[in-house]
């Protein structure tokens, strides 16, 4: 059965708001006053690299670290002041998958559930839904410490869930996990997003964060540098796009490289992966080189923009603006 | 009133939570039975009387039960990050260390139990105020769990917990009355004596036994050891906010 999620029972405009938020750890400025708000029932992506800030700002917004400075509300409650009661209507998913090792998986879920209030008989029942929502029900009397890596996430995301939150935090979900689990975290997310759930998520991974949110903040060196939606950063950033062609028989790569509007080419199994500078130029030019060499195009995809190189990029511009 | 009522639900569920990971496991139930056992065999060897020996041999698998447990918990989990878990659930900082200190004191019992158990078989010693023992027992393990919390948290880093922890904890021992009768201390001892927490459980179960005092009247022994218990509790807790960044 489906956990059901709370966002009808929503309070305030927005799920997340923040205005100016600062943090110091000693003379080291970690978050450097930065302001987003987050709608209810959206994904939002926290994306930077290793230490920019992400986990600090998360910490902050779930009472494991003091705002310095600024000002944050959650769930309408304003923080500190009201911490309390914003942690009884929040779900932290912290990047280590931190549940007790010795307790089992049921145990673990009754355990958070009665720790959000819920009597003992209600507690059992929610944490069985859960089981089964997440495929753990087999694991259900299994300890913690025994599941694999990606049944130790998928459980503190369910102890994240036991109390119907209103919105869930991700700190690093899928960090160290292999492709498959992954997958299954990503799924999990999704299906939680469409019942409801208003999701905060704070990533390393680029195209976790591209598949994923709605909404994206690039932070870095504790500052945003660049937001919108994938798309728009992906027009807002593309200096180039990426397209995949396949001829018969297939061509030297440095043939294709070298062709108007193609800044770059490389071989990716049977096909060539093309880096346009112009991509009108580089699909007309690709044509006319299978004309003139007698070669058959056996098809040509737009592949888009790349996440990576539009990430990348931003963190370019961010650096060169500072400097 | 409702507020305080949740802040006790939940403290228990953390208490039990704690029995059922770290407490009510064999190595650590025979632990608490063969620790009071090894004391009193050790004692009665070097020619200890019972009367002497039963309220210190309670005070001390007490002290050493009570005091090892709720910090072996919670410098574990501070390793391991689950102790980060508490601080997210909507409960106070008082309440998490009340939690951590009620599983101590549950375990604490359960070993002070099996002691008087052992002292009653080896030299069917009665107390003289089995009523007042029971007040002061449990006065006792509070204090002594609240104690072990503290400790465990006054320092930053949970490795070096251990070595913080038995240099606090092995001088305490020897000037609480517990090995050494007050009457052998010097007098300046007395008053760095009356310092320490543990002076005012030990003297309250020594009355209790024996009928008589040392240093301190009953009253104020048992009334000590509860305000310092609520010292503690508090102390503790102003630790933990303190250890968020």
């Amino acid at each position: 059965m489906m956990p059901k999620m709370n966002a009808k029972l929503s309070s305030g405009s927005y799920a997340i708001e923040v205005k100016n938020l600062v943090k110091f750890y000693g003379d080291f400025q970690a978050v450097r006053g930065i302001s987003f708000k987050v709608a209810w029932g959206e994904v939002f992506g926290f994306l930077g690299p290793n230490g920019a800030g992400k986990t600090t700002t998360v910490k902050m917004l779930c009472g494991l670290a003091k705002i310095d400075g600024g000002n944050a509300r959650v769930a309408g409650y304003e923080l500190p002041r009201e911490l309390k009661k914003a942690k009884g209507v929040i779900g932290v998913v912290p990047d280590i998958s931190n549940l007790y090792a010795e307790l089992s998986c049921i145990d673990n879920l009754v355990f958070a559930a009665r720790m959000y209030g819920i009597n003992k008989k209600e507690s059992k029942k929610r944490a069985y839904e859960l089981l089964e929502f997440f495929g753990l029900k087999e694991k259900a009397k299994a300890k913690f410490k025994a599941l694999s890596k990606g049944l130790k996430r998928k459980l503190t995301l369910a102890a994240a869930l036991v109390h119907n939150p209103k919105i869930l935090f991700l700190d690093e979900p899928t960090l160290g996990l292999d492709v498959k689990s992954k997958r299954s975290v990503w799924r999990l997310i999704r299906k939680l997003n469409s019942n409801g759930l208003t999701v905060f998520l704070t990533t390393h991974n680029i195209s976790e964060a591209f598949e994923l949110c709605h909404r994206i903040a690039i932070i870095d060196k504790g500052l945003i540098v660049a937001r919108g939606s994938p798309a728009e950063l992906r027009k807002q950033f593309a200096a180039s796009e990426a397209v995949e062609v396949s001829f018969a028989p297939s061509p030297p790569i440095q043939a294709i490289s070298g062709l108007p509007g193609i800044s770059h080419a490389h071989r990716s199994g049977e096909s060539i992966i093309i880096v346009a500078s112009d991509i009108a130029l580089a699909v007309e030019s690709l044509a006319r080189f299978a004309r003139e060499r007698g070669l058959k195009l056996n098809y040509i995809a737009s592949k888009g923009v790349e996440a990576e190189e539009v990430f990348l990029k931003i963190l370019g511009e961010s650096v060169a603006e500072r400097a | 009133m409702r507020a305080l009522l949740s802040e006790l639900k939940r403290a228990l569920c953390i208490a039990e939570k704690d029995l059922k990971e770290y407490y009510l496991k064999p190595p650590t139930i025979s632990w608490g039975l063969v620790f009071p056992f090894t004391f009193a065999l050790a004692f009665t060897l070097r020619g200890r009387s019972g009367p002497w020996l039963a309220p210190s041999l309670i005070t001390l698998s007490l002290f050493f039960g009570s005091t090892s447990m709720s910090a072996a918990s919670i410098v574990f989990e501070r390793r391991m990050g689950s102790f980060e878990r508490l601080l997210l659930y909507p409960i106070s900082y008082t309440g998490i260390v009340f939690g951590k200190v009620l599983s101590s004191f549950f375990f604490g019992l359960l070993s002070s139990s099996a002691t008087f158990a052992i002292i009653w078989m080896m030299f069917l010693i009665k107390p003289c105020y089995p009523l007042l023992l029971v007040v002061s027992i449990i006065g006792a393990t509070f204090q002594f769990s609240a104690l072990g919390v503290l400790l465990s948290f006054a320092v930053k880093d949970p490795s070096q917990a251990m070595t913080v922890f038995n240099s606090v904890r092995l001088p305490m021992m020897f000037l609480c009355g517990l090995i050494i009768p007050f009457s052998r201390l010097p007098p300046w001892l007395r008053y760095v004596s009356l310092l320490l927490p543990p002076t005012y459980a030990t003297e309250s179960i020594k009355y209790a036994f024996a009928g008589s005092y040392e240093l301190l009247p009953p009253t104020i022994a048992i009334v000590s050891t509860y305000i310092s218990f609520v010292i503690i509790l508090y102390v503790t807790a102003y630790f933990i906010k303190r250890s968020i960044p």
